[in-house]
């Protein structure tokens, strides 16, 4: 046990302190770690901050040096995120690509898969989105009903796709559709890979609580794709599709604690201006978020070191998202406590359009991560049956 | 970075909790329970000349084998996964530490190796009737000079009390207020004046003493008037130890729910395939994990000596307390009818849970600690 540095980590980290200080000012540094998952905050700023990133091979450290990566290990990634952090640089926009199809590709993909789409992602030229959810399937997944059958060398696509992030930006999608029409469940799904700009796609933006509209509707009608597109066999995408899982479950949120602190920090602030912090009910639930967020860390560091020594991150990850989520939703009900009744107000008035503060963003935003990336319920069933080892309900 | 034990740590653990399994059963803990003084002298003498225990984590100077907080708190979560009745936290992690941090050269070498080979059952007597766990919470006041002090007043709540050898007290000079002016001293458990009566204790595995002093004549520990550091800092390492203590029990419960909840059988199903109760283990899990993080983290930070310690000491110590006691009360609904009674041990478990959130402050109060320690 031992939670330094090694001297390899320690110069990993210098070498990437010294590049950010290089690398990180002028507007970059002034968006000042903003933007996030519901709020496209500097959003040509980021795309052009993501792009010098990428060209240096900040993005996708993680891969095989032969697709441009640096193949750097867990630790050095982690590593990476923290300082990032720290420094509080541009919220990252390429997560989907990036942090989701990019090491599931590099799990289950060709070479020839590989070579055509890393190094997209890393020099930001395309941007993704998962096509996952439908109408009638959520937690449900396995119900997917959009189908895809061959035509000559090509998949056509039908069916509809929704809650989709983001997909007014991307130009690609990966997605689960049906190819085995006899299928049921799990079975005879495959995991494809579909370009967004084509007639037969069409993007509808679904407006979230928030105000804003980061998720959409898509309709595939005849939507077409290549015969080599597929990840993984045909008819077996599912595995391909629970491995995708696992990473916006597991090491995608390895360090996400970092940005959690830094929101914890931001409230203090505000809780010390507006004097709310001699409230001992204010004191004594900040100091539960503190308590919070670094136990967050330190189960990050038992997961991390377990998953160096075994390789694999299994079930357990769900503790991790069931953790994280509740912690930033009981934030967001905190910091409404901290605010008292300004915090009711609409700074931007009636001309912003319903523009929230992040502060109040972050409070509404959260209603969403216990449902996301498996809601809490399923992640307390897959701690139960498949961590515990309790007996399955009756399906 | 590497957050794991090593083989040794994870050897000792296997020792310690064969030990354990082989020593204090609930038969074994049932019977203590009863008993006045609350534990076995011979198994306390096992634990010393076998395994080592109590002398584990001491300074090899003063007869100890010079092991860290990581593997005391190994030791003191089997202990805890037991309930293991016997003076080991109020000897080895209370009063121990606090002659370690207080206590010139010679008073260590004249005290520790004592404590190291089981010889000396020792307690601090920290509290009062108010049961403040801060330097405010300390009235009592030392009269005297130099070598020759004399003690007057009443310390209660003190763990182990009324069998302790050596009595580790904490009293302050006359005019003094705060951190200002805290002493430690040192009594003899028969010392004349002293009058030591057992509470009966709602948590029947850790015992509790009232001890009042008389005019009772007592020898400085360290420099008289300047003992709140060394006070504060052996409370912060034994918040430490007791959050991993109670990461050992909540395991524990956790253990019994999943097992229970497997194999009652209601509405012909296994109760643990209703997400009522699934539900339940997962977020015991969730909880109970997350106590270890911060435990086996504490505890580094208490090796180490690091800056960090008092903050991760109250933090751990917040933590783990709400995590045990809610684990323990789970466990009980968990088991329905057959949880509510005395032969079962989930009850043992609920108090002891209890006890231990009481013991150097619950966790609303050092959630209060730990906001002015990250300076709120
Ligand atoms: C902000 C946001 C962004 C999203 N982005 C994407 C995206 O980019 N791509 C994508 O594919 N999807 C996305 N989703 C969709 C998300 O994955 C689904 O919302 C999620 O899987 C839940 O499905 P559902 O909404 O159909 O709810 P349902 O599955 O209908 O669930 C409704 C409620 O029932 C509970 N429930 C369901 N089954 C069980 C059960 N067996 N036991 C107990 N309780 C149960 C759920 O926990 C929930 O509380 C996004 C969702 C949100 C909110
Ligand atoms: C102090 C006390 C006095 C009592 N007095 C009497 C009395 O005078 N007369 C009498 O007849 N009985 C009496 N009882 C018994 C009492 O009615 C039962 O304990 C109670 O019905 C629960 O049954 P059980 O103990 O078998 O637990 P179980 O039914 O085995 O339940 C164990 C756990 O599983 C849960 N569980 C069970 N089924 C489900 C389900 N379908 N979904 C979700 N969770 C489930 C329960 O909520 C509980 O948490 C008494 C009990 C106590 C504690």
């Amino acid at each position: 046990m031992d939670f330094r540095d090694t001297p390899a980590e320690a110069e990993f980290r210098a070498e990437i302190r010294a590049w950010l200080d290089e690398h990180l000012v002028g507007k970059f540094a002034a968006l000042g770690g903003r933007g996030g998952p519901a709020d496209e905050t500097g959003w040509e700023t980021r795309v052009e901050w993501e792009r010098i990133l990428g060209k240096d091979r900040w993005i996708g450290l993680g891969w095989p040096e032969e697709y441009g990566g640096r193949a750097a290990d867990l630790s050095q990634q982690v590593i990476f995120d923290e300082e990032y952090a720290k420094a509080g640089a541009p919220a990252r926009i390429s997560f989907f690509g990036e942090g989701l199809f990019a090491p599931t590709l590099i799990a289950f993909g060709t070479p020839e898969q590989k070579q055509r789409f890393l190094p997209k992602i890393q020099s930001v030229d395309e941007l993704w989105c998962q096509g996952y959810s439908e109408p009638n399937a959520g937690s449900d997944l396995a119900n997917v009903q959009t189908r895809a059958v061959l035509d000559g060398d090509e998949w056509v696509v039908n069916g509809q796709k929704v809650w989709t992030t983001l997909a007014h930006r991307a130009q690609w999608c990966f997605l689960i559709a049906r190819t085995d029409p006899e299928s049921k469940g799990s079975k005879g799904l495959s995991y494809l890979l579909v370009p967004m700009d084509q007639p037969g796609v069409e993007v509808r933006p679904l407006r979230q609580m928030t105000g804003s509209a980061e998720f959409n509707e898509v309709f595939f009608d005849d939507a077409r794709t290549a015969k080599s597109l597929v990840v993984g066999e045909v008819n077996d995408g599912w595995k391909v599709a629970m491995a995708t899982l696992g990473f916006e479950r597991g090491t995608a949120f390895l360090s996400q604690q970092l940005g959690f602190q830094r929101e914890l920090a931001d409230l203090i602030e505000v809780a010390r201006a507006n004097g709310s912090i001699d409230e001992p009910r204010i004191r004594q639930e900040l100091a539960d978020s503190y308590v919070g967020v670094m136990i967050m860390k330190y189960n990050g560091m038992r997961m991390l070191t377990n998953l160096v020594k075994r390789g694999v991150i299994g079930p357990e990850s769900s503790i991790g998202k069931l953790y994280w989520s509740n912690w930033h939703r009981t934030l967001g009900e905190r910091a409404m406590h901290v605010l008292g009744p300004e915090g009711q107000i609409i700074d931007a008035g009636f001309d912003g359009d319903y523009e929230l503060n992040e502060i109040q963003r972050s409070f509404m935003f959260s209603r969403s991560e216990t449902i996301y990336a498996g809601a809490s319920e399923i992640q307390r069933n897959i701690i139960g049956e498949r961590v515990l080892g309790l007996p399955r309900e009756p399906r | 970075m590497d957050f794991a034990f090593d083989e040794d740590q994870e050897a000792l653990r296997d020792t310690v909790r064969k030990f354990l399994e082989a020593r204090s059963p609930e038969s074994e803990v049932r019977r203590l329970m009863d008993t006045v003084e609350g534990y076995d002298p011979a198994v306390w003498a096992q634990m010393a000349n076998e395994l080592g225990l109590q002398s584990l984590a001491l300074p090899e100077a003063y007869g100890g084998q010079g092991y860290t907080f990581v593997e005391l708190g190994i030791v003191l979560e089997e202990m805890g996964r037991v309930l293991l009745c016997a003076p080991f936290f109020s000897t080895v992690v209370l009063a121990a530490n606090a002659i370690l941090h207080a206590g010139t050269d010679e008073e260590k070498a004249a005290l520790l190796p004592g404590i190291a080979s089981g010889e000396t059952i020792a307690a601090l007597a920290f509290t009062e009737p108010s049961g403040r766990w801060d330097a405010d919470g300390i009235t009592m006041v030392a009269s005297g000079s130099g070598d020759s002090f004399t003690l007057d007043g009443t310390k209660t709540f003190v763990i182990d009390g009324h069998i302790a050898d050596l009595l580790v007290v904490a009293a302050r000079t006359q005019g003094t207020g705060g951190a200002e002016g805290v002493s430690l001293f040192t009594v003899q458990g028969d010392a004349e004046g002293l009058t030591r009566t057992p509470l009966a204790t709602m948590d029947q595995t850790r015992k509790q003493a009232r001890v009042d002093f008389a005019g009772v004549a007592a020898k400085p520990l360290g420099t008289v008037g300047n003992g709140w550091d060394a006070l504060s800092k052996t409370l912060d390492q034994a918040a430490v130890g007791l959050s991993n203590e109670m990461v050992g029990g909540a395991q524990k419960v956790l253990d019994m729910s999943v097992e229970y909840a497997k194999v009652r059988v209601q509405f012909g199903r296994p109760i643990g395939s209703f997400q009522a109760i699934k539900h339940k283990c997962a977020d015991m899990l969730l909880e109970v994990e997350s106590a270890k993080s911060a435990a086996y983290y504490s505890a580094w930070a208490a090796a180490e000596d690091s800056d960090e310690l008092p903050v991760v000491a109250s933090l751990a110590k917040a933590y783990c307390s709400d995590a045990y006691f809610h684990a323990a009360a789970e466990n009980i609904q968990i088991h329905g009818g057959i949880g509510f009674t005395w032969e079962h041990p989930a009850h043992l478990y609920f108090k002891r849970a209890k006890s231990s959130e009481v013991l150097l402050g619950d966790a609303t109060y050092h959630r209060e600690l730990l906001a002015q320690r990250i300076g709120l």
